[in-house]
């Protein structure tokens, strides 16, 4: 039955119910759970790619990210490139959340980063954009990770560009220089070593077409709010 | 005899199981079934067990189920049992050896895929909580609480405790025709589905990290994620002996009428035919 067609795209149409289920029923603004210091896991487990690893990336970090720039273009009105020290002058948000990995286990960590919202503001998001992708310096052989979430998400109080963790500039393993926190999802949404950033309302144009690398490969849920 | 005659009268005016109920339990075989073959493949992806907030591979498990490359093995705090051949290690139906927790043979898809069995889990695990919600409501108003599960004051009594299990041990169950359900099954009945069937379904939504914002209470009762995920898999467990004793007890007391009842509503034949003046 799980190779049958018509079966599965019944199976996945729960994954629609669980996204409507929580959006429509839920606080779009509720605050995932923060946790106080003494909670911080002891080794936080490394997962996924574990660097970036195009040339461009190694260059970066043979260069401490000096030359490195965030760009954020698509559906926006003024595209930008930031660097890292202009991205850490921006307003910060630190916060000491609980990842939680697909495959079940969890781990907690405190995250410091740049909320997400004030860059899109900047760029001037265009009003029928409805999609944010996040392009990434990774890859699992030819493909190169990328993910994507909607607008509630993005402009999500706790949703930010994490360059710091556990009081240090965030480590290469963890997705240095910047890493997306999404915090009421799960974490293969985090995407590490983010380069890019794009406004779309289309996410069938990107890559494979399901918004996400898991997703695409792995027939992951695009929304993985449970 | 004539008491008999009384209860035949009685059972023409109401079946032994309401309809609801006997659709109920039918899809709850299913769908049940169903929760337990892919929750066991979702939990072969990470097949350790903690308590708390956190825990990863980094951390301590009070439960894993592993292999060492050549044996299969459960182990629970620091007691270890080797189980190859069921748990950690076994045969595909290819004959080939495969490092997973629970094999093939008991989880949904066979093979291993995460991403499928969470799609089956939550698939079914709507029809799971929809039907349990509709069998609350509708036994709550068509009486099915209050006259069959509701344990009444007067069997409040350790002595008729006491006495039914020593009826149980006799395997004295009341017979085929027992009209109410005795206390130990009213105990294992209300207790599976007032207790046990919720706690499944509400530890399963702790683990949601979406839910965890909306109901930040749910995860405090729980007391953190991966013990909700614990306690989760705990319950299960507990509903798989449920459903061993459950079907047990109906092969020692009247298989045929006991199956025949939860699928007719009638406890048996006899009368049904009578009533529609069918055949004899």
């Amino acid at each position: 039955m799980n190779e049958n067609a018509t079966f599965r795209s019944a199976l996945r149409a729960a994954e629609s119910l669980n996204y409507a289920t929580q959006r429509s029923l839920m606080d779009r603004a509720a605050l995932a759970p923060e946790f106080s210091a003494s909670d911080i896991s002891p080794v936080f487990k490394t997962n996924g790619s574990v660097t970036g690893n195009s040339a461009n990336y190694l260059q970066h970090v043979a260069d401490n990210f000096a030359n490195w720039k965030l760009r954020i273009d698509g559906m926006v009105a003024n595209p930008l490139d930031i660097g890292l020290d202009v991205l850490k002058a921006m307003p910060a948000r630190s916060q000491i959340t609980r990842h939680d990995c697909v495959e079940g286990w969890s781990a907690i960590a405190s995250w410091r980063g740049t909320p997400l919202r004030l860059l899109l503001q900047q760029a001037q998001l265009s009003p029928r954009a409805k999609y944010i992708v996040f392009h990434c310096a990774d890859s699992y052989g030819a493909l190169p990770y990328y993910e994507s979430i909607d607008l509630v998400d993005a402009f999500h109080p706790q949703t930010i560009l994490a360059w710091g963790m556990n009081d240090t500039m965030l480590p290469v393993k963890y997705g240095a220089p910047v890493r997306l926190r999404v915090e009421r999802q799960l974490g293969y949404k985090h995407a590490k070593y983010v380069m890019r950033i794009e406004a779309t309302d289309d996410l069938t144009k990107v890559y494979g077409g399901k918004g996400g690398y898991w997703e695409d490969v792995g027939d992951y849920e695009w929304y993985a709010g449970i | 005899m004539k008491m008999d005659a009384e209860q035949d009268m009685k059972d023409s005016v109401r079946p032994r199981h309401a309809v609801f109920t006997r659709l109920w339990h039918g899809v709850n075989a299913v769908v049940l079934t169903i929760l337990l073959m892919s929750g066991l493949m979702i939990f072969n992806a990470h097949p350790r067990l903690y308590w708390g907030a956190y825990g990863s591979r980094e951390d301590t498990a009070w439960l894993e189920i592993n292999d060492t490359r050549t044996t299969g093995f459960l182990q629970i705090g620091s007691a270890r049992m080797e189980t190859t051949g069921v748990l950690g290690l076994s045969l595909g139906g290819d004959e080939r050896v495969r490092r997973v927790a629970f094999p093939g043979w008991a989880t949904i898809p066979t093979d291993y895929s995460l991403a499928a069995a969470r799609r089956w889990h939550f698939a079914f695990g709507w029809i799971f909580a929809v039907g349990l919600s509709l069998f609350m409501l509708v036994s709550l108003f068509n009486g099915h609480v209050r006259r069959d599960l509701h344990i009444p004051r007067a069997e409040w009594r350790f002595a008729a405790f006491w006495q039914d299990v020593k009826n149980h041990a006799r395997l004295r169950f009341g017979g085929n025709h027992a009209r109410t359900y005795n206390i130990l099954q009213k105990f294992s009945y209300v207790g599976v589905i007032f207790v046990l069937l919720p706690l499944m379904i509400f530890s399963g939504i702790a683990m949601s990290p979406a839910m965890n914002a909306a109901w930040p209470w749910l995860l405090d009762i729980f007391a953190g994620r991966q013990s909700a995920r614990s306690i989760h898999f705990l319950c299960s467990f507990m509903l798989v002996a449920f459903v061993v004793v459950h079907v047990l007890m109906v092969l020692l007391s009247g298989p045929v009428s006991g199956v025949r009842s939860m699928i007719t509503g009638r406890l048996t034949s006899g009368k049904l035919n009578h009533r529609k003046g069918q055949k004899k």
